[in-house]
This record gives C-alpha cells, sequence and structure tokens, in this order.
C-alpha cells in the first residue's frame, strides 16, 4: 500500500540518501589512500593506465626492433641486446598489458552493467593489482639493469635451463610469471563471483550482457590454463635454483613436456587475451546499429564454445618436434574447428549491421577494423593449423604476421574502440571524432604496412627471432616496408594520447549516455559515483535501457550506513540475501608486499618460501581479523531474505 | 554525407592496397623459399599452400564486400536521438537464412582443408626411405650444424659440418640430434621444417629433384646466435655425389710445402687443436666443425661468410665481429702466422 507523499519531500528524502551513501562509499584520500582504496573503479583506472603504459614500452621495444631489422646486418642492436627486447616485448605483450588490460575491463564494468555496487572481492582486488603492479616492475627493473630475460617469451628448455642460460635472467621471467598468474586468476575470481551472485534483480542468465558473458567466459579460462604455465614456470625455476631435473634429458628429463605444460597455458591465453575484446565489439555493434544484437543465444554460444575448443589446439605450436599421424589429424581438426564459432559470431555481427542507418564514429570505425585485420589473421591461422603446411611457416615471420594480424586486430583494434566508446563514462568527457578518425586511419595503414609483408618474408624463409639477415637472402626491401610502417603505426598511437590528454582537459562534456546506448552502466552519471547506483535496478530485459518504461521498479531497502550490496541466485538473480561488503583495508597491499618478498628473494635462495609462508600467514591474519565488517551481522544472518525486508514505505517513488 | 562519401573509397583502397599486396606472393623465386620448390615434400606442400590461399582469398574478399554493403545505408544524426530499430519477423529470418548458409558454407571449407591436409600429410609420411642407402645424421649445435654421413661400411662413414652433398632424385634420410637445445633442420625449397631435440632423434626424408644449391637455416630460437645458423644442401648429379663423397672419406692431405708445414704446426701450438679435428693427424676433438675437408666447402662460419682466403683470415682472427657471441676465441696470431694457418687449411680440400 502506497502513501502518497509530495514531491519536494521526497526528493529531500533521496538527496539525504545520496548523501548517506557518499559518506558510507567515501574513498581514503592521498597516499594513504592509494595503497587503501577498495573501490572498483578506482582500481580498474589504475589497471588500464599501468596496462596501457607497459603497451607502450612494449611499443617502444617493437620499435627498436624494426629498426634493426630494417637493413640487413644493421648495427644499432647487437645479438644480446635484441634477444632481450624481443624476450620483453612478448612478455610484456601478452603478461603485463594484454590480459590485465582486459581483467581491467571486467572489474570496471562488470558490476556497473549487472547493477551491483562494488565486485565481489574488493580487497582480493586491491591484492591483484599490487601483485601484478610487482611483477611488472620486477621485469623492467631487471632488463634496464642488463638482466632481462633472453629466452624467448616461451622460454623452451633446455635453452632456458641452468646449462645454457646461466645467471638470473631466466629466473626474472619465471618470477614474473607467477606474479601475472596470481593476479590473473584473482581477477578470474573476482569477475565469476561478481557476475553469478551479484546481479541486480531481474537480469537472469538469459538477460546477462554479452560484455559481461565475454569476462565470464574468460574468466573460467584463466582459472583453468593458468595452473599449466604456473607448474611449467615452477619446474623450471626449481630446475634452476634447487637442481631438479624435471626438464633435463640427461638426468631423464623431458624437454617436450614443458613445451606441453607452456602451450597448454599458451594458446588458451590467445583466446584469453581475445574474447574480452569480442566483448567490446558487440556493445559498440548494438549502439550504433541501434538495433537489438542479431542471434543473442548462439552469440553466447560461440563465446562458450571457444572457451572449451580453446583447450584443445595447444599441440599446432608444436607440429615440428613431431607429432604422430593420428595426433596430428585430432590437433588440425581441433584447430580448423575454432573457426566455427568465431565465424558464427562475425556473420551475427554483420547481420546486426545490415540495414541499420549507420553513425560511422571512432569505437564503429575500430570494430569494422577489426573485421578487416581479424577475418584475415583468423584465415592464416586455417593454414597454420594444417600440420604440413605449417611445418613450411612455423616459426618464420609467417607466424609473426599471423599472431600480430589476430591480437592486434583481435584485440587492440576493438580495444582502442572501447576505449573511445567508454572513455566518456570515465572522466565525463568525449574524446575527439577528428583526432579519433586520424587515429584509426594511421593504426590501421601502418599495421598492415608493417605485417602484411612479414607473410611474404615467412615463404621467402626467414625465420622468427633473428636479430639480423645476410643481405643475399633478398628480405632487405619488405623489412624496410614494415619498419616505415612500425612508424606510421606508433604515431596513431602518439594521436591517441594527445587526444586523451586534450580531452581530458577540454572535451566535450559527456552526459549520462552520449552514445543512447542500452546497458546499465549508462544508466548512472558519467564518471560513475563511488556506490555506483542510488537505487538498485530491476531489469526487464537484455536492453535495460531501451526496455525500461516509465514506472520501471527498482530495488529499495539496502542500507545505507553500510556497504550494504545484494546478493542473487545464479540463474535467475532472484534476491538472496544482503552483503555487507568489506571497504579500505591496508593489509591487502602488506599481502601483495609478502608475496613480492617471497618470490623476488626466492630467485636467490629456497629459504625465501620459508621466511615468505611467515611474512605470509601474518598479513593474512591482520587482513582477516582486522576487518570491520567481521562481525556483520547480515553476512551471518543468511536466512534473512532482502525480499523480506519491508521497504520504507513513505519512501517509495509515487508511480509504483 | 561528407564524412559518409569518404570513407566508402578509403575502404575500398584499402582492400586495393590489399590485393596488391597479396600479389606479390605470386612472385617466387630464390633458394630459400616454401614456394619455389625442389622437390617433392616441398612441391606437395606448396600446393597444399596455393589451394588454401586461393579459397582463402575468396572467403576473405566475401566478408569484406558483406561488411561495405552493411555500410550502404547512412546518416550523420547523433546515435543517441536515433530511435531503436524494431527490425521486422520477415527480415530477421532473412538475416538468419543468411548467417546459417554462410556457416554451413565455413563447415565445408573446413572440411576441405582437412581433407586436403591430411592427404598432404600422408603422402609426405609415405616414402619409404629405406631403399635407398644414404642416411645423414645431423646434429645441432650451438650455432653450426654437424653432419655425418652413415654407413655400413665403416671407412665410409665421414663427418663435415654446415654443407650437405645429396644426390639427385634420391630420397635421403635425415636422422636428426639436438647436442645442447632445441634447433630445427629447414631447407624450405626441400622440406618443411623438423625439431632436432635432446634426448630424441628424429627422422625425415628429402629428395631434391633438380640439382642447384639450396640455403636453410635453423627455425627454433637457440640462444645468442640463432641468427646465424645456417646451412648449405648441395644438390647434384649421382656421379658428381659420389665423387665428392669419395674425397670425403679419405683423410687430409698432408702438408706439402714449408708455409703449410708451419701453419700445420700453428694450427697444433694453438687454441685451434683444442676444438677442431683434422682426419689423419693428432687433432680430434669434435667441438667444433670437423676441418678434414675445410677447403672444400662453399661458406664459412654455418653458412655466413664465403669461403675465401680473406674471410678465413678475418675470421680466425677475429670470429666475434662476425659473429658476436660464438663459441671461437680471438686469435693472437702475427700476419704471417696467420697467413701460414689459412695457407695450411685451404690445401684441405
Amino acid at each position: 500500500m502506497t502513501v502518497a507523499v509530495d514531491d519536494r519531500e521526497l526528493a529531500e528524502a533521496m538527496r539525504q540518501e545520496r548523501e548517506e551513501l557518499e559518506k558510507t562509499w567515501a574513498r581514503p584520500r592521498g597516499l594513504w589512500g592509494w595503497f587503501t582504496d577498495t573501490d572498483h573503479k578506482a582500481i580498474a583506472k589504475r589497471y588500464i593506465f599501468t596496462a596501457f603504459v607497459f603497451f607502450l614500452l612494449g611499443g617502444i621495444e617493437a620499435a627498436l626492433m624494426r629498426i634493426q631489422l630494417a637493413f640487413p646486418e644493421n648495427h644499432f642492436l647487437n645479438p644480446d641486446r635484441y634477444n632481450q627486447i624481443f624476450t620483453v616485448h612478448g612478455t610484456t605483450m601478452m603478461f603485463l598489458f594484454a590480459v590485465p588490460i582486459m581483467t581491467a575491463f571486467g572489474i570496471y564494468f562488470v558490476p556497473l552493467m549487472i547493477g551491483a555496487r562494488d565486485v565481489a572481492f574488493p580487497r582480493l582486488n586491491v591484492y591483484g593489482y599490487f601483485v601484478y603492479l610487482i611483477g611488472g616492475l620486477l621485469l623492467y627493473a631487471a632488463f634496464f639493469l642488463n638482466t632481462g630475460p633472453d629466452a624467448g617469451w616461451f622460454a623452451y628448455v633446455p635453452l632456458s635451463g641452468p646449462a645454457y642460460s646461466p645467471g638470473k635472467r631466466v629466473d626474472i621471467w619465471a618470477q614474473m610469471i607467477t606474479f601475472t598468474e596470481i593476479s590473473a586468476l584473482v581477477g578470474a575470481v573476482i569477475v565469476i563471483g561478481t557476475a553469478f551472485k551479484m546481479r541486480a534483480p531481474g537480469m537472469s542468465i538469459n538477460r546477462i550482457p554479452l560484455f559481461v558473458w565475454a569476462q565470464v567466459v574468460t574468466a573460467f579460462m584463466i582459472i583453468f590454463a593458468m595452473p599449466a604455465v604456473m607448474l611449467a614456470s615452477s619446474f623450471l625455476a626449481s630446475d634452476r635454483l634447487i637442481d631438479t631435473h624435471f626438464f633435463n634429458p640427461a638426468e631423464g628429463g623431458d624437454a617436450i613436456l614443458y613445451q606441453h605444460l607452456f602451450w597448454f597455458f599458451g594458446h588458451p591465453e590467445v583466446y584469453i587475451i581475445f574474447i574480452p575484446a569480442l566483448g567490446f565489439i558487440s556493445p559498440i555493434i548494438v549502439t550504433f546499429a541501434r538495433r537489438k544484437i542479431f542471434g543473442y543465444v548462439p552469440l553466447v554460444l560461440s563465446l562458450i564454445s571457444t572457451g572449451f575448443i580453446g583447450f584443445g589446439l595447444w599441440v599446432h605450436h608444436m607440429f615440428a618436434t613431431p607429432i604422430p599421424q593420428m595426433g596430428q589429424s585430432f590437433f588440425t581438426a581441433a584447430s580448423m574447428m575454432i573457426a566455427i564459432p568465431s565465424g558464427v559470431q562475425i556473420f551475427c555481427w554483420i547481420a546486426t549491421l545490415w540495414g541499420s542507418r549507420l553513425d560511422i564514429k571512432t569505437p564503429l570505425l575500430f570494430v569494422l577494423g577489426f573485421f578487416a585485420i581479424f577475418v584475415l589473421g583468423g584465415l592464416t591461422g586455417l593454414m597454420l593449423a594444417s600440420v604440413p603446411l605449417d611445418l613450411q611457416i612455423h616459426d618464420t615471420f609467417f607466424v609473426v604476421a599471423h599472431l600480430h594480424y589476430v591480437l592486434i586486430g583481435g584485440s587492440v583494434f576493438p580495444l582502442f574502440g572501447a576505449f573511445y566508446y567508454w572513455f566518456p563514462k570515465w572522466t565525463g568527457r568525449m574524446l575527439s571524432e577528428r583526432a579519433g578518425h586520424l587515429n584509426f586511419w594511421l593504426m590501421f595503414v601502418g599495421f598492415n604496412l608493417v605485417f602484411f609483408p612479414m607473410h611474404q618474408l615467412g615463404l621467402n624463409g626467414m625465420p622468427r627471432r633473428v636479430y639480423t639477415y645476410l643481405p643475399e637472402t633478398g628480405w632487405g626491401t619488405l623489412n624496410l616496408i614494415a619498419s616505415i610502417g612500425a612508424f606510421i603505426l606508433a604515431a596513431g598511437v602518439l594521436v591517441f594520447i594527445v587526444n586523451a590528454i586534450w580531452a581530458l582537459r577540454a572535451g566535450v562534456v559527456a552526459g549520462d549516455n552520449p552514445w543512447g546506448a542500452d546497458s546499465l552502466e549508462w544508466s548512472v552519471a558519467s564518471p560513475p559515483p563511488n556506490y555506483n547506483f542510488h537505487n538498485l535496478p530491476v531489469v526487464q530485459g537484455r536492453y535495460p535501457i531501451w526496455e525500461a518504461t516509465a514506472d520501471a521498479p527498482v530495488l529499495r531497502g539496502l542500507s545505507t550506513k553500510t556497504r550494504e550490496t545484494l546478493v542473487t541466485s545464479v540463474m535467475d538473480a532472484q534476491p538472496e540475501l544482503r552483503f555487507d561488503i568489506p571497504g579500505p583495508s591496508i593489509w591487502p597491499f602488506m599481502v601483495a608486499l609478502a608475496t613480492g618478498v617471497t618470490f623476488i628473494a626466492g630467485i636467490f635462495t629456497p629459504w625465501a618460501f620459508l621466511v615468505g609462508a611467515i611474512l605470509a600467514g601474518i598479513t593474512l591474519t591482520c587482513w582477516f581479523f582486522a576487518d570491520p565488517n567481521y562481525e556483520n551481522k547480515a553476512a551471518r544472518d543468511t536466512g534473512e531474505k532482502s525480499h523480506k525486508v519491508a521497504p520504507r514505505a513513505e519512501l517509495q517513488p509515487k508511480e509504483i | 554525407m561528407s564524412k559518409t562519401t569518404r570513407t566508402i573509397p578509403r575502404l575500398i583502397l584499402t582492400l586495393v592496397l590489399a590485393l596488391c599486396f597479396a600479389s606479390c606472393f605470386s612472385s617466387c623465386g630464390g633458394i630459400q623459399n616454401a614456394i619455389n620448390p625442389a622437390g617433392p615434400n616441398a612441391a606437395n606442400i606448396s600446393r597444399l599452400w596455393w589451394l588454401m590461399f586461393i579459397i582463402c582469398s575468396i572467403v576473405f574478399v566475401l566478408v569484406m564486400i558483406a561488411v561495405l554493403l552493411s555500410l550502404s545505408k547512412r546518416t550523420t544524426e547523433a546515435a543517441d536521438r536515433v530511435p531503436v530499430l524494431e527490425p521486422s519477423e520477415e527480415s530477421e529470418r532473412r538475416r538468419r537464412n543468411v548467417v546459417v548458409s554462410a556457416t554451413t558454407i565455413t563447415v565445408i571449407v573446413l572440411f576441405v582443408f582437412l581433407i586436403a591436409s591430411y592427404s598432404s600429410g600422408r603422402s609426405l609420411g609415405l616414402n619409404d626411405p629405406t631403399k635407398n642407402g644414404l642416411s645423414i645424421e645431423v646434429t645441432g649445435h650451438q650455432w653450426w650444424w654437424e653432419v655425418r654421413y652413415q654407413d655400413v661400411d665403416a671407412s665410409n662413414i665421414f663427418t663435415t659440418a654446415n654443407e650437405i652433398h645429396i644426390p639427385v632424385g634420391v630420397p635421403v634420410m635425415f636422422s636428426l640430434r639436438g647436442a645442447d637445445v632445441i634447433h630445427s633442420f629447414w631447407v624450405p625449397n626441400l622440406a618443411g621444417k623438423k625439431d632436432l631435440i635432446p634426448g630424441k632423434i628424429n627422422t625425415m626424408w628429402i629428395q631434391a629433384d633438380k640439382p642447384g644449391v639450396y640455403r636453410g637455416q635453423c627455425a627454433e630460437y637457440c640462444g645468442f646466435q640463432h641468427a646465424k645458423m645456417a646451412l648449405w644442401v648441395v644438390a647434384e648429379p649421382q656421379e658428381q655425389f659420389n665423387l665428392w663423397r669419395q674425397n670425403q672419406t679419405q683423410q687430409a692431405v698432408a702438408a706439402a710445402s714449408d708455409v703449410q708445414k708451419r701453419g700445420q704446426q700453428i694450427f697444433f701450438s694453438t687454441t685451434c687443436v683444442m676444438c677442431h679435428a683434422i682426419n689423419g693427424t693428432p687433432a680430434g676433438s669434435n667441438i667444433g666443425p670437423n676441418l678434414t675437408h675445410v677447403a672444400s666447402r662453399h661458406m664459412l662460419a654455418a653458412a655466413t661468410l664465403v669461403n675465401t682466403r680473406e674471410h678465413m683470415a678475418q675470421w680466425i682472427k677475429d670470429p666475434q665481429t662476425f659473429k658476436p657471441g660464438n663459441r671461437m676465441p680471438q686469435n693472437n696470431l702475427s700476419d704471417a702466422d696467420l697467413q701460414a694457418l689459412v695457407e695450411y687449411l685451404q690445401s684441405l680440400k
């Protein structure tokens, strides 16, 4: 039964609530705040910024390599420097840029898209970021001290073993892997927990945005893939530190075992980088085509099947080792099969675009660029799946071309589209469209100029990972073209940076929903308030904003005095309980520090792990017992269902 | 509208550029080229390449046309002011039909590729190499190739390095080993690559149909000088090959002139003898390439330098300039000593 109240009274009550929420969800300030803040948006922005800095470093390394390879017998870099640079380039782009930046988008937008106030484990989130930061700093500190790893981003044994890589270079690599593994696993757990248990009422599993689906599939892939590389890098580290012989053929170890473990992670890794980008494409297309996505169910099933098939084709990285005929056929078939879900997605997107009146803004332009580049990369992927053909083009520049077509086309182009699309949500300001178009065309032309000639170079016999080549090989011209392209590509990235800095100061102010988009993150202010939603939305369809009616219900009854959020059921998002989310704390940072000390000291002595266990034990104990919400009543009292909580009737909006 | 009119031509221009690029695939040639086959293995793979290249190009062009068609209707109205479309049942059914047929075609294309790839792979494995007696063992070292010609008659076994001679028109069996780290044996004009893995022996067969010189290079990253770990395969008619082989099985010629004798003395009194073998002399170490017939080889330093007197002298004096990081130390020999040593080594035909 509703009681009529007059509008002014209602508005005043709402304002008071918002003030209370502001106070409850206030973020700590200053330097201390930087170490303790648990706000998912702040952490995600930090992740994105850090990962972008690593992207620039990786890009500079790429440019140095292209200068070296521009001419035959060039002396710009010596072989030692070159080998370190290509190793650090690959490692940076895979582990320090691509995976974290994709997870960061999930951490920022999953709660906003599903109508939650924060992520499921905000403190774990802080821990994940600092572990990642320590890993990245370790790698670059070592690199600048001329101790950068030089055995390739894959660090094959025996080359990376104690006999052929003395010193600490490879250990730095192996431990950096450990850090990024931990951080990726933490991110995955957070995304799954948030997406499965914190969706707004009404967002049943068949209404989850495609962006969130992509993040969930990726998170599950991380959980299954990362342990394999953890095993590989830990075995390698123990071979090097305490003289085990996991990979030493002379003592009964097996060099090929390492490759299986590495690629069982390494191939799914490609999809871990690429699937979140597919999640960027769907919302951009829906927004600019101004219609519902064509084939929501096939798109979701494609994402999930890509996640499964992605684990069945690691061996195509190892066809030359070699593999028996029967196994070859299986892995060829599996590698080709993955083209089916990819194809279905591309077709559904094109079908969505068909017949729509498009306004080609920069985000959409990047998606169109994705179509051109990724389809080409996918087709060369089919060639690499074929064992006989692979034996010719494996480990040549053809593969360099292929992998950049797939990863830059499949991930970086959608990522830049996503930057342009969501920048207004992060900052409240629009990026310049004119600069955006320039940015796109420079990147698109530059990219193709760098990588297309590499297909030809590979067929012409140029192997990968060579610091130079003889003039007689005739590879000079194409390499020079590629090197020129690299600078055009770099100019494109530079335009983006200038555009972003300019927009932060003087960009057009964006409203809540500048693109007229459909998903929940656009229903809140830009940038969103600390508590995300004043009233949690009740979702009525797959396109909550487009389908919202004037009398759309909202959820009332969550406390404004504690960081309360709603836990809902996995399938139907039925409210289950109210849950107090922990707030700022210094202890996650302390645990990250303990982890850092342990693994970095572990490069030099196995005793580090004993000391580290004690340090971690102490800091973890403090983390849990210093929790102000430890004795939280709502958390313990799981029987209390939120729908039983009587909303304060007088504050119900009049329409209901 | 001006933006509209600019974007489509630009996309088309890009497509045309891409096709121009594609046309450079048709240019082939060279002695280290996967699509310039000189033997049945490479020819087989090259056919597979062209099949996949043509089908993939068609698929690419079709998808791009579909994308371009979807861009035909444009608006410059701000997105948030355009009402959300409600496509009719009829048009959605049309879309569904198109997507389903495109997916079906994808599956069919994949099956064509799968069958083509499988049959091509089978014929790579089919040839029976035992019918020919020639069996060559290649061992990868950081950063050179040890080549050992096997034979039932022990006196016909000999070891050389970085240059493999094979007779034209017959399959030759290669067994591949890794001495230190993983390398990969790859002579693109003749066959696909195969890894040389410590603790394993991989085998493959290679046949050259045309006489000629083919260059190969290590294809698995193997450390510092991975870039300069190349080899030559010299395919020659059977009689010529027999002569070469006859010569290689001989012991090294004795030093004849005084200068050569002095050179030999220098070889034995400096670091050379620590790593290199010369059959028929007391030098028997196999850490570096066997030098018994070094003068008969076309190249030095794993196919990096043409084998001339000058190069050999420069290489011996300062190998680190040509291949930084390689295992051969610098040798501070006087000019006269160096010339004598080169004189001796160049006599080892």
